[in-house]
């Protein structure tokens, strides 16, 4: 999928060999990986394995122990520091109101911390972006918990930002509430703006970001989710007939693009080909040649959750 | 060091905004200024002509301390609230990903409270140097009203509350826990009062150029405090629970674009 601007501008965040180490315990190591404008980009990970420091770390909360980056076309020192969090926000995984004020209070702070001039006009606009104009005089105190992190979220587009970073955006939220910042996620996708989302949600994942980068204090892989797949996953195709094959191999062994079969349970085998779109139609034609009623031929499909507890897997292993 | 002053008027905003939704910071603001009063006041209207000058002295001398004492008592508590109550609510990390500066979250938060403790510690020194001389012996309208003790309470509530606040944030700039910030930064005001509870009991003669040269080093402590205090404000430190580690030498390096050309 393309991504608004995505050859247009400059990267939103370039990181090179980056690492973070507390005392004897090291946060992230040799982490490098690029960020378009414009992109939606998903940073995956078992809990601990640095998500959120990296997070802290681009957004120049905390300071990084070894390599380099540039954030929002500026690169990553203690000289750079204030100007980088001018053009970037961040919100964390509390969205961190003030509870006894207001809705309109809380933003007109943060308003006021980012030096925005026309503060109650940006206010309304990024309240009517997440759709919670009618609370401006709500008490944050008072909002559930769905709506504390859509004004958590209307507080990071106060500033318009070059990156968006979202640090688990819908943890402990209900399955309507971490819809709707899903849709706010979609909508700021639309309106261009570069979001570094980290989650361990992977469906989540898999809807909203163009590409994944999957941490386990390394860095295991970056790519598209189709991509990974095809990386880590050798294409197959499911097939279901009514009644077991009487020669399995005579049937599929003839058909050129198949390089491997198995069969898990009796009328259901697994091939291994070369290419899915050429290798189906011709292994329908194979079975129907041989007699078999076809129940099913698909492609097999591999999930986010195959490829992430594959990478995760292999990190333990290495370990 | 550039300090932007709309940052700064929008953190003290905020905290005047939290000032008013919270009960507790309202009443500790009102009912121990109201006791630091009614005490001493009704000391020093006992006080008749045939009282012993020593006697008028010592009562008059614990009344100011005790009015000095307030601006050092009020902020106390929300300056030690100021960074480890932020941290503990969870509102202290969106804070440091704006372009907010250290020192001008910690000056914005110092101004908040120190205007109210000002306010409040002067309001009550009014109140009680003209019910004084309404109602109380000559001798007591006498000690009271001389130069040097309105010189005092102008000039120290101020810098004493500055102090106060400044010993506050040092302390919750460090404490992991809001309790113990609280008590530490009560207890560590104290000794400012010290020299202020020397003039109040005339140990030292309370002249203008005395009152004049300590307020000047007062001033002098809270400039270098607020400095010292911001330094002791670690970002890392805040929002991970450790200490910063500083890079091995060359480890972190610009990116390769900005690297200065030989």
């Amino acid at each position: 999928m393309a991504y608004p601007g995505a050859m247009a501008a400059a990267p939103a965040l370039e990181v090179e060999h980056l690492g973070k180490r507390f005392g004897p315990r090291t946060a992230f190591d040799d982490v490098s990986f690029t960020v378009q404008s414009g992109e939606v980009f998903g940073f995956l990970g078992p809990n601990g394995a640095g998500k959120t420091t990296m997070v802290r770390t681009l957004g120049t909360v905390i300071a990084p122990t070894s390599g380099s980056a540039r954030v929002a076309g500026l690169s990553l020192s203690d000289e750079n520091a204030v100007e980088i969090r001018r053009r970037i926000a961040i919100m964390p995984e509390s969205p961190g109101l003030y509870l006894r004020l207001s809705v309109h209070d809380n933003l007109e702070f943060f308003a006021g911390l980012y030096g925005i001039r026309n503060a109650e006009q940006r206010i309304l606009a990024a309240l009517d972006a997440v759709d919670m104009r009618s609370r401006l005089h709500d008490r944050a105190g008072a909002l559930s918990k769905g709506l504390r992190q859509r004004a958590g979220l209307a507080r990071t587009l106060l500033n318009d930002p070059q990156v968006l970073f979202l640090d688990e955006p819908t943890s402990g939220l209900d399955p309507v509430a971490a819809r709707e910042v899903h849709e706010l996620i979609d909508g700021l996708r639309k309106r261009g703006v570069t979001v570094f989302l980290t989650t361990h949600r992977l469906d989540e994942a898999e809807r909203l970001c163009d590409r994944v980068a999957i941490l386990n204090t390394t860095l295991r892989t970056v790519g598209r989710t189709d991509e990974l797949r095809a990386r880590l996953f050798s294409r197959s195709l499911t097939v279901a007939t009514a009644q077991p094959l009487g020669d399995p191999q005579r049937v599929f062994g003839a058909v050129a693009d198949v390089e491997s079969w198995r069969s898990d349970t009796p009328g259901s085998y697994l091939l291994t080909v070369a290419d899915t779109r050429r290798a189906a139609p011709e292994v329908v034609r194979a079975l129907v040649a041989a007699g078999a009623d076809v129940l099913q031929v698909a492609e097999t499909r591999h999930t986010l959750e195959d490829v992430y507890l594959q990478m995760i897997t292999d990190t333990e292993g290495a370990r | 060091m550039n300090v932007d002053l709309g940052r700064v008027r929008a953190v003290a905003r905020k905290e005047f905004r939290e000032y008013r939704g919270n009960r507790f910071i309202v009443t500790t603001m009102v009912v121990l200024p109201v006791i630091f009063l009614v005490l001493p006041m009704s000391g020093l209207f006992r006080l008749s002509s045939h009282t012993a000058a020593t006697a008028v002295r010592a009562q008059v001398g614990s009344t100011l301390l005790l009015m000095l004492l307030m601006p050092v008592i009020i902020p106390a508590t929300i300056a030690a609230y100021s960074v480890v109550g932020e941290r503990e609510q969870g509102t202290l990390e969106p804070v440091l990903t704006t372009p907010v500066t250290r020192e001008e979250l910690l000056l914005g938060k110092a101004i908040a409270a120190l205007l109210p403790a000002v306010a409040i510690a002067d309001t009550f020194f009014a109140i009680m140097v003209l019910a004084v001389r309404a109602g109380a012996s000559p001798v007591v309208v006498d000690a009271i009203w001389q130069a040097p003790n309105f010189l005092a309470q102008a000039l120290f509530a101020p810098l004493l509350a500055g102090w106060a606040i400044w010993v506050g944030m040092a302390i919750s700039a460090r404490a992991s826990d809001m309790r113990v910030a609280q008590q530490l930064s009560t207890l560590a005001s104290l000794p400012a009062l010290g020299i202020t509870a020397l003039m109040s009991f005339q140990v030292i003669t309370p002249s203008i150029r005395v009152a004049v040269i300590l307020a000047a080093v007062l001033l002098a402590i809270n400039a270098a405090a607020w400095r010292v205090v911001s330094a002791m404000f670690d970002r890392e430190r805040l929002v991970t629970g450790r200490r910063a580690e500083r890079p091995v030498a060359d480890d972190v390096v610009p990116w390769p674009e900005d690297r200065p050309t030989a």
